[in-house]
């Protein structure tokens, strides 16, 4: 690669040798002036078509959705915009589907991050020993990443069946009566976040890993010559080490947990996904904003959902800036 | 090798410590380093055991499931021991289910997101890592908050975009959202201002190469191995990702995540045909991981923000 450079260069001039005729002086000035444009300039050029892409696609979407959900939209005819001022939002603040939906969104968001992370600790926990067969622990945790979620919504699916699913048929082995994990509420919300937590505890171990990696080893050997038992290095030394990273990943998870869509949808198998079983018992916003929007054709109301969803995001962070501007007065 | 072929400036002191940034740079970035050191003791061990029983066992099941056929799966106790249809199954996924054609696109899908992410985005990390530019700060911070938007908020007036460039139910309009990513810039230009040396961007300018020379014969050699990680991480995210190939596209021209949602959607469902759609659409994927499982365990936590 390089050796090639080298050899283009040398056919180049050098725009720092000194010459003195003149026809090359204006030459080396063009090529000077080449130069200055070509550092001003390359470094805009470079990053260009990332915040072109991010502006059209990402950008102007999310600023149009706040457009659009001042208006009537059907979806058969997108062009045909009507004015409605914040109907849709008095609409949609009277309507009990979206506070079931937000209801269901934030308590499986719950079930479903708060083990996850949990777990993700102690795996990091223990990938971070030394020991055999270490690398085959960690790609077999990422096993369930590399799982669509599509794939896995369908195995649980199965797993969770009522007549003949495994884990009725393995509580039955042990006394307990088979589960409805669909048509009931919290079975079904609990299955569901069974998929979130089974596809990313791997994923966030591995981030926990990298970031209990990076803390020196002479804080836990200060730790030891202290005294602190295993369990007080982990809480006092690895746990502290990692903040960021711990802080990271409830960001990630939080946003993941707002957007929960394909598992919900899959796991009622077609019909009833859309609404989130009979009772839109585990509807979620993500999938109320497919309903509305491509189910009862009305892409205004369904531009409204994803507002709703982008406050709860804020809200959600709002809260967790307080809770620890709250926890770093106390301590 | 880099650096013993570029022409060394006669006023540079040594090289030696121009060597020693350049020898840090490359694959050492990306391997784990050594944390603490205890050992694992037999309790470490049989938890991992069941971890990693608890994260395989699922796609085992699949495919035991997908070997069976539709009326053994429907049995307690449920199978736990592969059945002799895989194959059967696997054809009829592949035929029936539009599961070929599924997987072809998810190929086409996949692979043009995962070209053009690594390309802009080693593009926009070299700017970010190396070059001086006006509101260089702002605008990384801009990069960085776009990570936290969701993509799903846009999605009204995006599925109007499409349907008015007429790429409705097409691939591009799957692949046109996601060309760039901002977790890639971010992750290049981490790997780039830690793995690049100045040294060597300078020379380069000192011998009169302009910018995208100076990208092309100096940064790409270096940011390799990163470009390789993050390709196979946005593969597998392209591959994967549901939410808008499920609006945009139906189920004449789907990818592999809306192809496997039909799958379930009808009222009388074989489930080892459904097994065996979900496991193939999954296998490509278990192959890369089987195959790079080190560089992309390496690459996710390269990305880790540490400390």
């Amino acid at each position: 690669m390089a050796t090639s450079t080298t050899k283009a260069l040398a056919g180049e001039e050098p725009p720092g040798t000194p010459r003195s005729t003149g026809g090359e002086g204006t030459a080396r000035r063009r090529s000077a002036l080449l130069h200055r444009l070509d550092v001003k300039g390359a470094p805009f050029a470079f990053i260009a078509p990332f915040f072109i892409v991010f502006l059209a696609f990402s950008f102007y979407p999310l600023v149009y959705t706040s457009w659009i959900s001042l208006h009537d939209v059907e979806l058969a005819t997108l062009d045909v915009m009507e004015w409605v001022a914040f109907d849709n939002y008095v609409e949609l603040w009277g309507d009990s589907r979206f506070w079931n939906a937000l209801q269901n969104t934030i308590t499986i968001g719950v079930i479903s991050t708060v083990p996850q992370l949990l777990m993700a600790l102690g795996l990091a926990h223990l990938l971070n020993y030394r020991m055999r067969a270490s690398l085959f622990f960690r790609v077999a945790s990422l096993v369930p990443y590399a799982t669509s979620v599509a794939a896995a919504a369908l195995v649980f699916t199965m797993i969770f069946e009522r007549d003949f699913g495994m884990i009725n048929w393995a509580l039955g082995a042990v006394g307990i009566d088979p589960v409805n994990w669909e048509a009931d509420k919290w079975p079904a919300q609990v299955a569901i976040s069974t998929i979130v937590i089974w596809r990313w505890t791997g994923y966030n171990a591995l981030l926990y890993l990298a970031a209990m990696q990076a803390i020196p080893a002479e804080r836990y050997e200060a730790a030891s010559l202290d005294g602190a038992s295993r369990w007080k290095q982990f809480t006092h030394v690895t746990v502290p080490g990692i903040r960021s990273t711990i802080v990271f990943t409830i960001v990630l998870s939080t946003i993941g947990a707002t957007q929960l869509f394909g598992e919900p949808l899959i796991f009622g198998q077609g019909p009833n996904g859309i609404t989130g079983g009979a009772d839109n018992q585990y509807q979620t916003l993500g999938l109320l904003l497919y309903e509305e929007g491509w189910k009862n054709y009305q892409m205004g109301r369904s531009a409204t959902v994803a507002w709703a969803m982008f406050l709860l995001l804020v809200l959600a962070f709002v809260a967790q800036r307080l809770i620890k501007r709250l926890r770093s007065r106390t301590s | 090798m880099t650096i013993h072929s570029l022409p060394v400036r006669t006023d540079a002191p040594d090289p030696t410590p121009a060597e020693k940034p350049a020898g840090r740079g490359g694959r050492r970035l990306l391997r784990q380093r050594a944390g603490r050191q205890h050992h694992a003791g037999p309790l470490a061990y049989v938890l991992l055991v069941i971890m990693a029983v608890l994260s395989i066992f699922p796609l085992y099941w699949t495919m035991v499931a997908a070997s069976t056929d539709n009326t053994r799966v429907s049995q307690t106790p449920p199978p736990f021991l592969p059945g002799p249809n895989l194959f059967s199954n696997l054809a009829r996924a592949w035929d029936e289910a539009a599961m070929g054609k599924a997987m072809i696109n998810s190929l086409i899908v996949a692979g043009v997101i995962a070209l053009s992410t690594v390309m802009f985005a080693t593009l926009a990390g070299f700017a970010f890592a190396k070059l001086r530019f006006k509101g260089r700060n702002a605008l990384l911070m801009l990069v960085i908050g776009t990570m936290m938007v969701p993509p799903q908020l846009g999605v009204v007036p995006l599925f109007m975009m499409m349907s008015e460039l007429g790429w409705s139910q097409q691939l591009p309009a799957v692949i046109f959202p996601t060309l760039v990513s901002a977790v890639g810039v971010f992750f290049m230009r981490q790997y780039l201002s830690e793995a690049l040396p100045d040294e060597l961007v300078e020379a380069g300018r000192v011998d009169g190469a302009h910018s995208l020379r100076i990208f092309w014969s100096i940064v790409l050699p270096i940011a390799r191995p990163a470009m390789a990680v993050l390709f196979m991480i946005t593969f597998v995210h392209a591959w994967n990702d549901f939410f808008w190939p499920f609006v945009v596209l139906d189920m004449t021209n789907p990818t592999v995540p809306v192809a496997l949602t039909q799958l379930s959607a009808g009222y009388v469902r074989d489930q080892s045909l459904i097994m065996a759609g979900a496991l193939l659409g999954t296998l490509p994927l278990l192959v890369m991981f089987v195959v790079f499982g080190r560089q992309i365990v390496s690459g996710i936590m390269a990305g880790a923000v540490k400390g």
